[in-house]
């Protein structure tokens, strides 16, 4: 019906009617709408919005706070801050990255290797995380790049405050290093400091361990800044409040030059009060630099340090474990006295003994002749040490050995300390379901098998038999110490250790070059040589670097009240030749720095320059050959999985040993050979060693 | 007469509507002088300077006689159609999209001026349709493809709001004219049904981007959905007073983005509040009301919808864009009339008020003499 109706202007002109009223109705519920809409913005959620348009207008920068100092016994600081103008950019706010760092190369003067490291990090940051451009610049390079601001969004340059370690590599292990926090840092502690350019955080050894005390109170900067960060005005200043320092039982002094007399070796030196058990260095050589770590790592010295394989990330003194060698010998000659044998019992050394139808040799194979106590400590008799072992027992020697500090952990501020070994019938039973055979307690008493200690227990170990005192290692710098409980010794029984010690160096023993320089001073020692490989790959003494033996020696002094204890490793040393020099010297110290500086330098022309100079021109070369083309640095994460994976300790065999080790050679007192020049061929075999390094083996048992 | 003592030509302008118009211009240069940090350069003295000019065109373009609109409705749609491919060429030459051809004096983006004359071709158009074929497909098809060919072109720059516009000029004005209602359930339906598949494979990336951040601002804080949020912050910061005169940090420090042309009406709110907020609503509603009453009083139907057109063009403008800085839309360039500050959008919307104007004065008994 309808559809017939003809249509007509008067149908149309009132349907144009009705619908523009729809129109009409719409446009005014529409505007309805509108009006709402911004009632509630306006009005209902005013203070949401007053808020964010606050935080907008009103930017909080924040100062980073001076860290709190690293100081050593003397109060001299091993960790500090200075002054500096340092350039950072901020991701998110680049508008064109790849201009603003080529302005930012061209104002700074950034080698390529640099601009490689930036960019890498610019790849892998969150956009929020501030990366370093550069720190420590002279105000010239600053001031260009403040003027050219308005063209540089995103860049931040900024005077603050840098870490500086005054003795550079020295303290690398002992303090550890500080470095800008991680995206998992700002994930697990919500705190906006740690995305703050220029802020860094301890990311290893002390200065991770006290980042609470270190860290300290950020000053605030109330500004009003427009989106792009350009600041209208200032609005107010709160100042920083630094961190609270801590001191250290360290002797600044000694820890720099113990570890520069370890030279070129790779090696280890403690240094421990036999009064109080305060640490006096702590030294693994060789190290990063905590400076230039601090600053971000960069490709050319991560390429450097992994390519090395002295390990310098791995601290050794805390993580690198070895056998002790004949450093055991006076410990184990202790518990037989504590077991009541007679120290004048002697026995007779044709060069091996013969137990059943086996032959153990002495490291000297024409034999000692009548050895009695004294004798096998000083001569470092192995034949005394199998014979009195199989009458006194293991159980015993391993009591000792425990007791001394040997397989122990220290409460020390350090994660993940590698404690070793000592092997007793029960754990052999335990570990391998194998009963204990004589080859074992024969391997044990001259620091072989299944022996392993890091070299603060060496350390622990020459100052409890030195003071008779229950010694614990201290780091943290105590003005009133508790006082150490006795051991529980006869002091007739130390006497006669100390003496035979003393024996050692000052006598007819195996470190006679070792004797101290100083009028009415006497360090008592004992060598130890730990074979690494077995005598069919090699002597020990030389070929590959990595085939040579470990060189121990533990020392006090003086030895007759002693004062110092003193433990010192060299790593592939090629024998106990290459470790007590070094303990002489560092003892030296102690009593006369003259003197010890004096032998320090002639070393030191040998060696081509000191620490720094010698790290400057490795990394010299490193740049010149490698240049931006050594592949991208680690970030963080990567970085600490690499340095765990160096620090990881040696595994215990997985296989039980099934005889004796061959006691390494003893230097004797004549045919000792000059350290220097072993030292300089040791370090011309690790440069041109490629492959990477890895853990000191184990000796093997055959 | 009470007036009699008032020229005629100045007393018989629409009074009524052209003073709020003029409050809210000059209010707009007063947020505009705000926006450019105490100054009139650049924005607002050439603001309230364009208005006055395009205020002049409109009372010239209100005393043509209807013939001339009649004459020049298909002929202007020709030349506002090469104009579109003649921009679209020049992009394509210069690299990149242009949506203006530089006049010298401003730049004239044809997409513009479509959106009225859009309004005038149909109306003509249905104006010369017989009565009798308004069911017929003689009154979809022919609208159908006078309103595809420039909505496509605009859509190729691509500029969506303009396109958008554009439509929806076409489409009321179709509705008004009195189509039967079933095409547009239909083409409600067809387009719901489309939409999606426009969403997935019409828009560019950075269009899908807009509307999927309108749905979630928060989700893109720093990207797309800044724009949206600095927005509602700035308004919704305002309060019901506003923080006053030259005191809108949100636009001061660059927090507010296009603060001076598509989101003007944030820059207003945060300084004069709710209050600012409802007297621009209540200009718009003066405006508004007047043209559709204009509409209704018209003579003919040729000026019935083309008054009714232009009304549904400037509200496209207002809707749009209010509900984009307010959070209810996405964002599409589309500027507020009168506000925001810009040349062709000034002039668009002049034009549209001229052509009311016009209607209007179609509408009054016709007097003697040229005045």
């Amino acid at each position: 019906m309808k559809q017939k109706l003809p249509m007509t202007s008067a149908i149309l002109t009132n349907r144009f009617e009705r619908r523009a009223f729809v129109l009409g109705m719409g446009q005014a519920g529409v505007g309805l709408l509108l009006a709402t809409r911004l009632g509630y913005l306006a009005v209902a959620e005013n203070a949401k919005y007053k808020a964010a348009s606050e935080s907008n207008r009103v930017n909080l920068s924040l100062i980073p706070p001076r860290r709190g100092w690293v100081l050593d016994r003397m109060g001299a600081p091993l960790a500090s801050n200075r002054a500096d103008f340092r350039v950072d950019v901020i991701p998110d706010r680049l508008v064109d990255p790849d201009a603003t760092l080529a302005t930012l190369t061209k104002l700074l003067g950034l080698t390529a290797d640099k601009v490689g490291d930036i960019k890498d990090k610019l790849d892998k940051a969150r956009g929020f995380q501030p990366i370093e451009v550069a720190s420590n610049l002279d105000w010239d390079k600053f001031a260009a790049v403040s003027v050219r601001l308005p063209e540089l969004p995103g860049v931040i340059p900024q005077r603050g405050y840098s870490r500086y370690y005054p003795t550079g590599a020295a303290v690398g292990h002992l303090v550890g290093y500080v470095g800008p926090a991680s995206a998992e840092d700002y994930e697990q502690e919500h705190n906006p400091l740690l995305i703050t350019p220029g802020f860094k955080i301890g990311k290893d050894g002390l200065e991770k361990h006290f980042e609470v005390r270190l860290r300290g109170v950020p000053g605030a900067r109330r500004v009003e800044a427009t989106a792009s960060g350009r600041v209208v005005r200032d609005l107010g200043t709160r100042e920083d409040v630094p961190g609270k320092p801590i001191q250290l039982t360290i002797h600044g002094g000694l820890q720099d030059y113990a570890s520069r007399r370890l030279g070129l070796e790779s090696g280890s030196v403690v240094v421990m009060d036999c009064q109080t058990g305060d640490v006096l260095a702590m030294v693994s050589m060789p190290s990063y630099d905590p400076n230039s770590f601090s600053d971000g790592i960069g490709r050319i010295e991560w390429k450097m340090l992994a390519e090395d394989d002295h390990v310098p990330l791995r601290n050794k003194v805390l993580r690198g474990l070895y056998p002790p060698g004949s450093t055991v010998k006076p410990m184990v000659a202790l518990s037989f006295l504590e077991a009541g044998l007679s120290p004048d019992a002697s026995t007779s050394c044709a060069g091996g003994l013969r137990v059943g139808n086996r032959v153990f040799h002495c490291w000297n194979h024409h034999g000692h002749g009548t050895v009695n106590m004294a004798k096998g400590i000083y001569q470092s008799c192995d034949v005394y040490f199998y014979h009195f072992a199989q009458q006194i027992g293991m159980d015993t020697i391993a009591a000792m050995m425990r007791r001394l500090g040997l397989g122990q952990e220290f409460p020390m501020p350090y994660p993940g300390q590698s404690y070793g070994t000592v092997p007793d019938p029960a754990w052999k039973l335990r570990k391998y379901k194998k009963e204990w055979a004589i080859y074992d307690t024969v391997n044990a008493t001259i620091g072989q098998g299944y022996m392993l200690v890091n070299p603060l227990q060496q350390a622990v170990m020459a100052s409890r038999m030195a003071s008779g005192m229950k010694l614990m290692p201290r780091l943290l710098l105590d003005p009133h110490p508790p006082r150490p409980e006795s051991m529980g010794f006869r002091q007739e029984h130390l006497d006669y250790i100390h003496a035979a010690m003393n024996e050692v160096v000052n006598g007819r023993g195996t470190a006679g070059k070792a004797r101290l320089p100083i009028d009415g001073v006497q360090m008592a020692g004992k060598t130890g040589t730990a074979q690494v490989v077995g005598l069919n790959i090699g002597n020990g003494k030389g070929g590959q670097w990595k085939h040579r033996d470990h060189g121990h020696f533990i020392c006090f002094a003086p030895f007759d009240k002693p004062r110092y204890a003193c433990a010192v490793v060299i790593e592939h040393g090629g024998g106990s030749g290459a470790a007590y020099p070094v303990a002489r010297d560092v003892m030296t110290y102690l009593f006369d720095q003259g003197k010890a500086l004096a032998v320090l330098e002639e070393f030191e022309k040998q060696w081509g320059g000191n620490v720094q100079q010698r790290m400057a021109a490795k990394y010299a070369t490193y740049a010149a050959q490698f240049g931006e083309r050594a592949p991208a640095a680690p970030d963080d994460e990567q970085a600490s999985e690499v340095v765990a994976q160096d620090n990881q300790p040696v595994p215990e065999p997985s296989t039980p040993q099934t005889d004796a080790a061959s006691p390494a050679p003893e230097p004797e007192p004549d045919s000792v050979a000059a350290p220097a020049p072993a030292a300089a061929a040791n370090g011309s075999a690790a440069a041109s060693s490629p492959t990477a390094a890895s853990a000191p083996a184990p000796a093997p048992g055959h | 007469m009470p007036r009699a003592y008032v020229p005629q030509a100045l007393a018989r302008q629409p009074w009524q509507v052209i003073l709020p118009l003029t409050a809210l211009v000059v209010f707009g240069g007063a947020v505009l002088y705000s926006a450019a940090g105490g100054h009139f350069q650049p924005w607002a003295g050439m603001h309230v300077a364009r208005y006055f000019v395009f205020l002049v065109m409109a009372m010239l373009v209100a005393r043509v006689p209807q013939d001339w609109f009649k004459a020049i409705a298909l002929p202007g749609y020709v030349v506002l159609c090469v104009l579109l491919v003649l921009v679209e060429l020049i992009g394509r030459i210069g690299g990149g999209s242009q949506r203006w051809l530089n006049l010298g004096f401003m730049a004239l983006q044809p997409s513009e001026l479509m959106k009225p004359g859009i309004v005038l071709v149909l109306a003509w158009f249905y104006n010369t349709l017989p009565v009798g074929e308004i069911k017929g497909w003689r009154a979809i098809v022919p609208p159908a493809v006078l309103l595809g060919i420039p909505a496509a072109l605009v859509m190729l720059q691509p500029d969506l709001g303009t396109a958008l516009a554009i439509s929806f000029g076409a489409l009321v004005t179709m509705f008004l004219a009195g189509l039967p209602l079933r095409w547009f359930i239909g083409g409600g339906l067809a387009g719901s049904i489309a939409a999606p598949i426009a969403f997935f494979f019409a828009l560019h990336d950075y269009q899908r981007k807009r509307v999927l951040v309108f749905m979630d601002p928060e989700s893109d804080p720093l990207g797309s959905g800044y724009h949206i949020t600095q927005s509602k912050i700035a308004i919704g910061s305002g309060g019901f007073l506003g923080k006053g005169f030259g005191n809108g940090s949100q636009s001061h420090l660059d927090y507010l983005p296009e603060a001076h042309t598509d989101f003007v009406f944030a820059t207003m709110a945060e300084e004069w509040g709710m209050i600012g907020g409802l007297f621009v609503l209540a200009v718009f509603f003066i405006v508004l009301r007047w043209g559709l009453n204009v509409a209704l009083r018209a003579p003919d139907r040729f000026s019935r919808l083309l008054a009714a057109g232009m009304v549904t063009t400037i509200f496209f403008y207002v809707c749009i864009n209010m509900m984009m800085v307010m959070g209810l839309a996405p964002v599409v360039g589309i500027p507020l009339p009168f506000l925001s500050h810009g040349g062709s959008s000034m002039m668009t919307n002049m034009l549209c008020i001229g052509t009311i104007m016009a209607v209007d004065r179609w509408s009054r008994p016709a007097r003697s003499g040229l005045l």
